[in-house]
């Protein structure tokens, strides 16, 4: 998704509308690297963007209704009231400036926060696309994000943030290699 | 209690889909075909011919010059001095329409965003006359499934369900942003229409064929996708 993404962006490496080009934006014309993109060119990666969509969007579906069906989100989702305070700790704990580790539950304050913000960008990449992909059959979603020009800027903030979000992943992957164990196998059953 | 689907069999079911997804193109382009069809399957669920494209306000109207334009002949091209629109296929009465003629017919105008497949918008207003008010005048046949656009910018043309051609925005425009059409925006007739993207909107029109059968496009026989809706 995100290749075939960045080959369509390659078409118009530009945000904002024509004779309205986002002053804030830095990569103004700027096409991403050929290394990134997937789908050789413009009809290809539409192509193929818009057909894996659909998986993503199953696949998505499906894990809510597990997280919500099996009360699994209880112990993911980050909740302000309950984690607010333990999410602080740790992330004192991780500057060094706490000396011990606030007591954690199958995931830490943190670890909840980065879960349920990765589910959100998700949730909003995929309703910031089909925003951009039909502006006036739904018409109505295109209007929520402020408009096509604004709903390419979000949908392509959230690709940055995903981005974001699984590079920290698997650095802390690799300077803890033994959770990887844990995450194939589900750690230990309760 | 046992679980049916472990985070293990999970891993190696991917890792085998994963494995298949490397397959040959053939499989590939099958794939993507089976896709595109199943996306236009939505897309014409998806489409309302009440459902009008919303107007933005005059304070959007993109600066002329910021507003791109695109022809596939090697120079601009120019109107033959004998221009005239031909309107044929399976109609009761095929006609030919003068500039004059198209003009004194009922003028529909509306301010549109236009959207690129390149993934570019723009706003302007359009002046014309509606397609399905065409349609009603040379009595196109319930049979036509499809309206076929044709110009001559070298060939270039284009094929629209006949849903999206007898939509009220889906105009024959001569006018723009209240002048008549200049020649790089396909003067002095070219199809305009919120619901589709701007490939599908062939400029420097010559004919207009109401068809039982679908036909292709300039883009879309080089892939890109057949309905291009917005």
């Amino acid at each position: 998704m995100a290749g075939s993404g960045l080959q369509i962006l390659a078409a118009y490496p530009a945000l904002g509308p024509r004779g309205g080009l986002y002053r804030w934006y830095p990569f103004q014309n700027d096409a991403p690297p050929s290394w990134m993109r997937f789908g050789g060119w413009l009809a290809g990666a539409r192509h193929w963007h818009f057909a894996i969509a659909w998986f993503l969007i199953f696949n998505g579906v499906i894990y809510l209704i597990y997280m919500i069906a099996s009360g699994e989100w209880r112990r993911r989702v980050f909740i302000p009231t309950r984690d607010t305070s333990n999410a602080l700790a740790m992330f004192a704990y991780y500057l060094r400036i706490r000396r011990t580790p606030p007591p954690e539950d199958f995931y830490n304050g943190l670890q909840r926060m980065a879960y349920t913000s990765a589910i959100l960008f998700g949730a909003v990449v995929v309703l910031s696309g089909l925003a951009i992909y039909k502006p006036v059959q739904l018409y109505w979603l295109t209007a929520t994000f402020g408009g096509y020009d604004v709903a390419r800027v979000v949908h392509l903030s959230c690709l940055a943030l995903l981005a974001v979000f699984t590079v920290m992943h698997l650095v802390l992957v690799a300077l803890h290699p033994r959770t990887i164990v844990t995450m194939v196998t589900g750690g230990q059953r309760g | 209690m046992a679980r049916l689907i472990t985070r293990r069999k999970l891993l190696l079911g991917l890792a085998a889909s994963t494995a298949l997804a490397g397959c040959d193109s053939r499989a590939a382009s099958m794939f993507l075909a089976g896709m595109e069809r199943w996306n236009e399957h939505v897309d014409r669920l998806l489409f309302s011919q009440s459902r009008l494209a919303p107007e933005p306000p005059a304070s959007e109207l993109t600066p002329e010059t910021a507003f791109p334009s695109y022809f596939i002949s090697d120079s601009m091209p120019f109107a033959p001095d004998n221009w005239a629109l031909k309107i044929g296929g399976i109609v009761d009465r095929p006609s030919v329409f003068s500039l004059d003629q198209l003009k004194r017919m009922p003028q529909t105008g509306m301010r549109i965003r236009h959207h690129c497949v390149e993934g570019w918008s723009a706003v302007a207003e359009w002046h014309g006359v509606q397609l399905r008010e065409i349609a009603r005048m040379v009595g196109a046949s319930r049979d036509a499934q499809y309206v076929e656009f044709r110009s001559f910018d070298k060939g270039y043309y284009s094929t629209w369900d006949i849903e999206s051609s007898l939509h009220p925005q889906t105009i024959l425009a001569y006018g723009m942003n209240g002048r008549a059409l200049y020649p790089d925006h396909g003067a002095p007739v070219r199809l305009y229409s919120p619901v589709k993207l701007g490939y599908k909107n062939v400029k420097y029109l010559t004919e207009v064929n109401f068809l039982p059968t679908r036909a292709g496009g300039y883009w879309e026989d080089q892939g890109y996708d057949w309905y291009g809706g917005v």
